[in-house]
């Protein structure tokens, strides 16, 4: 018997540990059996925890999608935008009360097409953002459909015979556009993602985790890749670990390796920084900083 | 309560409508603006870049009008009050936003300095063609709250009630300028700062175990909470219950879609602003609004100068709609004349409550200057006929 399960236990303890973080009269969810994203929010709620930020703290934004629906199961200041918007909404929540922990947490849809604009932009500004971008490969919600991420050859519901567009590398893409802290973790790794989150929330800036996941019901499924546990025995045999790997070397494939680990841990000036720095050298005493204001 | 006075820039000033909007923005507690450049709105902005760090608050150009669109309702739940400003090809990139900050009840002022369309249009010249995209732009059914300022003066002073009214209702308020408006420069009186009535956003009071985000209290416009005070609560566009949680039945539906449309609706009363002017005698009547109100005003002096019963009427909300005040008056005048820069779009308002009781006439114009004063009066001469 290991150290671990000889200590005792009480009744208190039996409890998820997570569930105070979930908003348990919304369960159940509506995520499919073999999804990932599920398995993120507890990684996110376990670094929660071991960060020991104060909760109240912490608001959560979402886009569109199925990863878009996070924000409506934790139980956290949380808002569902639009398709896309997301970042901008933090945007704004992030610059009028910077006192929050704002965390973007969508999918790759979300973030890298429609809302693909934002994100660049943010990350060039280095607006202090936690962004979770969970890539499943695929539209979920609407049915499984191509999107920017889905690799070359795949087949989904608008590429019957094949995708033939060439994905984008996220890690490589947000790096090129400034942000101070970019790691990759699959489902899989579930504790890593965690750990990565917390460090995300020691960062000041602009800081982006890619989950890679599963979508058995649309994405897995139409590739014959299996259901979710194949995929995490994929997962399992096919993920390098690559810290501080060129992310131009971590493209993804349909069936080949899956590089993860933390890419960039750099620092730069983040936005408010900056700005409240130009405001006094060119105002000097003339400029006001925003916390002396309430509305 | 009064505006806080770091805002509000007293005296006398000679000042453009665009700056004016500015001024009125600040002095309403406006701290937050989220803007991309488009003719002929951009000085209001320009003009807030500099003025706000003074102030104590931010402003931030976006990527795009959809990201200003939201950002800037992102600064409201961070507790700002916020706005943004464009003009038509912006305004109709912002609809998106327009219907969130409907749904999801957050305050907000969008100002719209209109100029000729439909797309590109005239960028640097007139029009007021963006008067039912302000009612009816972004999908699905609400109510909305639109002013029309027609001087520098009402740049200033109706922006701030476009603040005061997105708090009070807790909804988006289109600020409706034109390019002639937003350029002309006149003198603008801001008053000391403790003469300045500003409505507050209201905060629940309640501890957050008892607060129930969508539950609209008697004047139908649920409470805020604050973010980051441990309230947990959650807003989405998405049809939600009182709790705030996504609700796909048709009752729910059906209860927050009409509350939405009427805590705007039942107040139209309280809300509406109209000019009004020798409407007694009157048997035909000049409604209009924005620019085209101070071209009116030459053609109806003119006519009164001739001994033609003529009246004003002024629309300083669009919308709600003054129906009631039109319906009244179709029962006992001859005529409206409704001279507009567009091809008639506030007319079929002004049609549609008068109830075929009094004849509508549209005297359109498609944008890029202004109406010729002499063709309102030879329409209000033949209206008499």
């Amino acid at each position: 018997m290991s150290a671990e399960l000889s200590v005792s236990v009480s009744n208190e303890d039996l409890g998820n540990p997570v569930e105070p973080f979930l908003r348990s009269d919304r369960m159940p969810h509506i995520w499919c059996p073999g999804c990932g994203i599920g398995t993120t929010v507890n990684s996110f709620a376990r670094a929660l925890i071991e960060s020991k930020i104060d909760l109240k703290s912490v608001a959560l934004v979402s886009g569109i999608g199925c990863t878009g629906r996070v924000a409506g199961y934790v139980a956290l200041d949380s808002f569902h935008t639009t398709h896309g918007r997301a970042i901008p909404f933090a945007t704004g929540l992030k610059l009028a009360n910077p006192k929050l922990n704002v965390v973007v947490y969508s999918g790759d849809g979300d973030l890298s097409a429609i809302g693909g604009n934002h994100l660049i932009h943010a990350a060039r500004r280095n607006i202090d953002l936690k962004v979770i971008c969970v890539n499943n490969l695929i539209y979920a919600m609407t049915g499984g459909q191509t999107a920017p991420t889905t690799p070359d050859h795949a087949t989904t519901s608008t590429n019957p015979y094949g995708t033939f567009e060439p994905a984008f590398n996220l890690p490589h893409l947000v790096e090129a556009a400034g942000a101070v802290y970019v790691a990759r973790w699959t489902t899989f790794h579930a504790r890593q993602l965690s750990r990565a989150i917390g460090e995300a929330f020691q960062k000041k800036g602009f800081s982006f985790i890619e989950v890679i996941s599963p979508c058995p019901t649309l994405y897995q499924r139409r590739n014959r890749l299996g259901d979710g546990l194949e995929t995490m025995k994929y997962y399992k045999a096919m993920s390098k670990v690559r810290t501080g790997a060129p992310t131009s070397e971590v493209g993804l494939t349909m069936n080949g390796e899956i590089i993860v680990g933390k890419f960039v841990d750099r620092n730069r000036a983040d936005y408010q920084t900056m700005m409240r720095a130009q405001y006094a050298s060119s105002l000097g005493e003339k400029f006001v900083e925003l916390e002396a204001v309430c509305s | 309560m009064k505006a806080d006075p770091r805002g509000v820039l007293t005296g006398e000033h000679f000042i453009d409508g665009d700056h004016a909007c500015c001024e009125g923005a600040l002095a309403a507690g406006a701290r937050f603006a989220a803007g991309y450049p488009i003719t002929p709105s951009t000085e209001i902005v320009e003009r807030f870049a500099a003025r706000v760090p003074t102030v104590g608050g931010t402003f931030i150009q976006m990527e795009d009008e959809l990201a200003a669109s939201i950002t800037l309702q992102g600064a409201v739940w961070g507790g700002a009050k916020a706005f943004t400003v464009t003009s038509g090809p912006g305004f109709s990139l912002m609809m998106e936003h327009v219907g969130y900050a409907a749904m999801t009840e957050t305050p907000c002022v969008f100002v719209d300095v209109q100029r000729g369309g439909p797309s590109t249009g005239l960028p640097t010249l007139p029009a007021q063609a963006d008067m039912m995209q302000a009612r009816w732009g972004s999908h699905g059914d609400y109510a909305i709250i639109a002013l029309c300022p027609n001087s520098p003066q009402e740049c200033f002073d109706l922006t701030i009630k476009a603040f005061n009214l997105a708090e009070e209702f807790r909804t988006p308020v289109m600020f409706m300028m034109d390019e002639v408006v937003g350029h002309m420069t006149e003198k603008v009186v801001i008053p000391p700062a403790d003469r300045i009535e500003i409505i507050p956003r209201k905060y629940t009071q309640k501890p957050a175990e008892e607060f129930l985000p969508y539950k609209g209290n008697g004047a139908m416009v649920p409470e805020m909470a604050r973010t980051g005070e441990g309230y947990k609560f959650h807003v989405t566009g998405l049809t939600h219950d009182e709790r705030g949680y996504p609700n796909m039945t048709p009752q729910i539906q059906d209860k927050l879609v009409r509350r939405l449309q009427n805590k705007i609706q039942f107040a139209a009363d309280r809300i509406t602003l109209c000019e009004e002017e020798n409407l007694s005698d009157a048997d035909v009547v000049v409604v209009s609004y924005g620019i085209t109100s101070r071209v009116a005003q030459r053609a109806i002096d003119q006519a009164r100068e001739r001994g033609l019963r003529v009246g004003k009427l002024r629309l300083i909300t669009a919308w709600p709609f003054p129906q009631e005040r039109i319906r009244e008056l179709a029962g006992r005048v001859k005529a409206f004349i409704v001279p507009e820069l567009n091809l008639g779009q506030m007319a079929l308002e002004v049609e549609r409550a008068a109830l075929g009781k009094a004849e509508t006439y549209p005297l359109t114009h498609a944008g890029g200057g202004v109406h010729n004063p002499e063709d309102i009066l030879r329409a209000i001469v033949e209206a008499r006929r």
